[in-house]
């Protein structure tokens, strides 16, 4: 009982960290509607800056000029100057531009801030300092609770209320809240939008990076804390209500103890089980605990103006040709080369289903790597379980990843927008942590080894050619089904639900069946990667695969079933070139993709199209 | 009344503390052009999305042609036969003027499951056909998304007609149309009720578009049915102009357009 007591105590320190994040990535996205990927970076940011201002240079006492809470609060001042920085100079450029692609450039920071972190603070992990005054412990029902703990819990509320008196007492707050509620709106009423989104942005990465810098006396500071926070905060955001300040903190609290208690009455499926409450609050209340519907729902994806046209015999000429040249590649590559190759086919695919489910459908998904990776351990288990050959493999894999998106599917096509892609999230994680637990069948973190191709297909030239036949096919295969009518009702939906009702389409249904598929291709492309590396590691379902398949269809471009192949293969290109140059690739391919963002919001075959149409009318286009 | 195409008895809603909709009797005869009107917020939309099914009303039941059909999802109503126009137009901005007629025809003989055959193939003639009607012919290979206002309502008509539906409901057909075009969409919509059968129940805003094309006018003000029968009675009624005339000396012809929560 006691014990418990210090357990739910613990929780509720942690929780106040976890709310300062997620507040402001609430905040930000209420207001701005952007989805921060580079959140969590920012908390990095802020818990790395507090360990130099209060520690690292030495100074006695661990305490430096400004003290351990004036270092605190310098470095969150300092990571919010840093976010106006960002508003300003490069999120307020595309503001108008497809309703993800904030989303790519904040990914692009999250790259490049990682790597700027491991340059500056190294790769070990960083130990802060104690607080002074509250380096003691108190005694609560015979059990020790770190003082520094108790301060914490008082920090949450005292942010909520200062947070609440801001929005609510203030001029300035009644126009946050109006444009959460309304953003068309406010720009109407003649308010300075710049200012008020570069307020909001600096205020939300205060807050994160308070967040991290109050977190240091509790934990080691360490360069993979980005991705762990941003996932939680996500979470927490969006089972509390996007936009909700008061959600967030009940959110924030309710994941805390849930990771406090989980972890002892649980400890197998702790991660599971955060993810199973999320996904049971986004079905019995699909706005979030404390969310409200949106005065007007918007697309997640914007359709394009310029329909499609279904390949034309020149179209399939050139495919058909690209394939054939393809095919000579093995007479004059060596290995290496082809199984590079082999792979950027691979993620052609992957990117090519993700496209179907995106840019076909409109359902954003940030957990697509789930179905790779149900692909890639269905044929694992084949192959290795059963001693089955690689023929039967490559079915059981996309089998295996079509069961677990019809599962998925299931619960996912009855939200939309953001709150679909976090489900599809938690989908992936949960996959994600049961393949990692569960040791007797998956081998949990030493993965499976030694599934190699049967010998048939061992030579890389042979299983190139393989690859080749079976990508090639799929990728026309969503083609073909873009221009099914299938294909159109996934369109109609995506571009007007309310329409598509109204002549007897059922959304459900359609979506469903389009998750399926997309899940399906997926697994088939999962598959080859494992039958190609010659083993599984959980880490194919983890978030930086799902953020791989998201960036390379953004990167091409949604409006264009072209886009991902494009995508896909210059940004598998490029993070293969640059990170054999150097160890900073990560930097390099974040300022490449910030830069291409801003220069091309409509992917590279828009910017492709764009200077098609510069070439033709000459002057005329500078007005894009 | 019997042999009503569509018939509403003690229809219902509430919003939170507003009675949006109370008790509102609506008999839509064989072959009518029924006008439903009223002040902004006096309960058209809100009545317009329960006799479509995207609401679900309080109280009251839904017949059409004598079969219930209250509660049932729009995609139901609308495979009983029932086309609707909206007031915001809504299409599909990402395909051509051709394939939303054609996305509409697959939906109607349900097509729309097929993986396998070529969709820009299939319905073209029937597509045409209703293009034509609606005096879109020359427009078909159009994007959509480029479309001119008129030319939205004109198409949304033509989606509207697609499963050939023996009720017609529009909400605002007009708005935000030229004079001009409004008679013409008008014109044209009374030549194909007249052609096909039609039943049509229309909100309009535009007084001179009630009173040139319904054949009966319900009057609505604050939820409640205040006025009903032909234009040339309606026009005269006394609450009908102290609602539109009454305390705030509301101009008959253009009233602001309402605006939909």
């Amino acid at each position: 009982m006691d014990f418990l007591v210090i357990q739910a105590l613990t929780g509720l320190a942690s929780a106040s960290s976890l709310f300062l994040v997620a507040s402001g990535l609430s905040l930000i996205f209420g207001v701005t509607r952007i989805v921060n990927f580079a959140h969590g970076s920012l908390f990095m940011l802020g818990a790395y800056i507090a360990w130099t201002l209060t520690d690292a240079l030495g100074w006695a006492d661990h305490a430096g000029p400004l003290g351990f809470w004036g270092g605190v609060l310098a470095s969150a001042l300092m990571v919010a100057a840093l976010g106006a920085l960002i508003e300003i100079v490069i999120l307020r450029r595309i503001y108008h531009a497809p309703p993800l692609f904030p989303l790519l450039a904040t990914f692009g920071l999250a790259l490049m801030i990682e790597d700027l972190v491991r340059l500056i603070w190294g790769p070990e992990d960083l130990l802060g300092p104690r607080a002074p005054g509250l380096d003691g412990a108190v005694t609560i029902l015979g059990q020790k609770l770190p003082s520094y703990d108790l301060a914490l819990i008082a920090l949450g509320p005292l942010v909520l209320g200062g947070l609440w008196l801001l929005l609510h007492r203030t001029h300035w707050g009644v126009l946050v809240r109006a444009a959460t509620q309304d953003r068309a709106m406010v720009g109407a009423l003649g308010v300075n939008q710049a200012r008020l989104f570069t307020g909001v942005f600096a205020l939300g990465t205060f807050l994160a990076a308070l967040g991290g810098a109050v977190q240091i006396p509790r934990e080691a500071v360490h360069h993979a804390l980005d991705m762990q926070i941003i996932v939680e905060a996500f979470v927490i955001v969006v089972i509390g209500g996007l936009g909700n300040v008061a959600g967030a903190f009940l959110a924030a609290v309710l994941v805390a103890e849930l990771n406090a208690f989980g972890i002892l009455l649980f400890p197998r499926i702790g991660l599971v089980l955060l993810f199973l409450v999320m996904a049971v609050v986004l079905v019995l209340r699909p706005h979030g605990l404390l969310g409200r519907p949106e005065s007007e729902p918007r697309a997640a994806v914007a359709p394009t103006v310029d329909p499609w046209r279904p390949t034309g015999p020149t179209g399939w000429a050139v495919g058909l040709a690209l394939a054939g040249g393809l095919a000579l590649l093995p007479l004059v590559a060596d290995a290496y080369v082809l199984s590079v190759a082999t792979e950027i086919l691979i993620f052609a695919l992957f990117a090519a289903s993700l496209h179907l489910m995106m840019g076909v459908g409109g359902m954003v998904s940030f957990g697509h790597a789930a179905f790779f990776g149900l692909g890639a351990y269905g044929a694992a288990l084949a192959t290795l379980g059963w001693g089955a050959p690689m023929a039967v493999g490559l079915v059981t894999g996309p089998l295996l990843a079509l069961a677990g998106a019809a599962v998925a599917g299931w619960l996912c096509v009855r939200l939309s927008g953001v709150y679909l892609a976090m489900l599809t999230l938690a989908f992936a994680q949960i996959v994600w942590s049961v393949v990692f637990q569960w040791q007797d069948v998956t081998g949990g973190d030493n993965g499976l080894l030694g599934m190699w191709p049967d010998r048939w297909a061992s030579d890389p030239a042979v299983f190139f050619w393989l690859t080749l036949g079976l990508c090639g096919g799929a990728i026309a295969l969503t083609r073909h089904i873009a221009f099914s009518p299938m294909g159109y009702a996934l369109r109609a939906c995506r571009d007007s639900v309310r329409r598509a009702e109204a002549i007897g389409l059922d959304r459900a249904r359609a979506q469903w069946v389009g998750f399926v598929l997309a899940g399906g291709l997926a697994g088939l492309a999962g598959a080859l990667f494992a039958y190609l590396k010659g083993s599984v590691f959980p880490d194919v379902l983890g978030i930086p695969v799902s953020v791989d398949a998201l960036v390379m269809v953004l990167l091409g471009g949604l409006g264009s079933l072209t886009g991902p192949l494009v995508g896909a293969v210059a940004y598998k290109t490029l993070a293969i070139v640059v990170s054999s140059w150097t160890d900073h690739w990560p930097l390099i391919l974040g300022a490449l993709i910030v830069g291409l963002v801003i220069a091309a919001p409509d992917g590279l075959t828009g910017l492709a199209h764009r200077l098609a149409a510069a070439g033709r009318h000459g002057r005329r286009a500078g007005r894009s | 009344m019997t042999g009503a195409a569509l018939e509403a008895r003690g229809l219902s809603k509430r919003f939170g503390g507003v009675q949006a909709v109370d008790a509102v009797d609506v008999a839509l005869g064989a072959g009518e052009m029924l006008a439903l009107i009223g002040p902004n917020g006096a309960g058209k939309s809100t009545c317009f999305n329960l006799l479509t099914g995207q609401r679900r009303p309080d109280a009251g039941t839904i017949r059409l042609f004598g079969r219930d059909i209250t509660g049932l999802p729009p995609r139901r109503v609308w495979r009983l036969g029932v086309g609707r126009t909206f007031q915001i137009t809504a299409t599909f901005s990402s395909m051509t003027v051709i394939e939303n007629v054609q996305v509409a025809l697959m939906s109607h003989h349900r097509r729309l499951g097929a993986l396998w055959r070529r969709a820009d193939r299939l319905y073209i003639e029937p597509a045409r056909d209703l293009l034509a009607l609606v005096g879109m012919a020359d427009q078909a290979g159009r994007a959509c998304g480029l479309l001119a206002y008129g030319d939205l309502k004109r198409l949304e008509l033509a989606i509207a007609l697609a499963n050939d539906p023996r009720v017609l409901l529009m909400d605002e057909p007009t708005a935000g149309m030229a004079p001009g075009e409004r008679a013409a969409l008008m014109d044209l919509t009374a030549r194909i009720v007249a052609e096909r059968g039609l039943s049509v129940l229309f909100t309009e805003h535009d007084m001179d578009v009630v009173f040139g094309h319904a054949d009966r006018v319900l009057v609505l003000d604050r939820g409640r049915l205040v006025a009903e029968g032909p234009p040339a009675t309606v026009r005269v009624d006394a609450r009908v102009r102290a609602i539109y005339l009454g305390e705030d000396a509301r101009p008959v012809a253009a009233p602001p357009p309402e605006n939909r929560p």
